[in-house]
């Protein structure tokens, strides 16, 4: 039991609290923009449960699988924006 | 990122609810790659790291920007104690034009 481990079960605790949380808010999100948000803080939250599990399996080819999901998260907000802000083209 | 989405949970409208989501989600996420770096030492997981890092800081205020303003220009409530809303003024024509 040395530092690395208690401190990769901390982070695994805290990321899946987060992540129910950012789920609770999808779920129950009044307006669209707050299940966006929501959206976009479960794929962040996704890259940081990649990381920890880079550092568990010492693996660090996972580490392109977070820039790309980093970058396909921003463009799915910014199609979700897009589409809040002009609607649906008729 | 667990005080982000505590955030977004308890804060009361949109607005501040990206403001909990972005900067805390940023920080999180850079510290810990950061944390990734002196792990390994190696230079090519440097290289990925800061271009890790580089994505997260260049998306992620663009994208809640976007957000906001796209929430702002569909008329989503602000919170009611809400002191000063500064774009009223800079937005009131476009908003009217959009709901014509």
């Amino acid at each position: 039991m040395n530092i690395t481990e208690v401190g990769l079960g901390i982070a695994t605790f805290f990321l899946a609290v987060a992540l129910l949380l950012a789920l609770y808010r999808l779920i129950k999100g009044p307006s669209l923009a707050d299940r966006v948000i929501a959206l976009d803080l479960i794929s962040m939250i996704l890259a940081g449960k990649i990381l920890v599990y880079i550092v568990l399996t010492g693996e660090p080819i996972y580490l392109d699988a977070i820039v790309v999901l980093a970058v396909i998260a921003f463009f799915g907000t910014v199609a979700f924006a897009r589409y809040l802000e002009k609607g649906v083209s008729k | 990122m667990l005080i982000a989405a505590l955030g977004v949970v308890r804060f009361p409208d949109v607005y501040t609810r990206m403001h909990a989501a972005s900067k805390s989600v940023s920080l999180g996420l850079v510290l810990m790659l950061i944390a990734l770096i002196l792990f390994f030492g190696t230079p090519m997981i440097l290289l990925k790291a800061i271009a890790g890092i580089f994505f997260v800081f260049l998306t992620i205020p663009v994208a809640s920007h976007m957000i906001g303003r796209a929430a702002y220009l569909r008329k989503v409530s602000l919170y009611e104690k809400t002191v000063v809303d500064q774009m009223a003024e800079q937005y009131k024509n476009f908003i009217q034009d959009k709901n014509e």
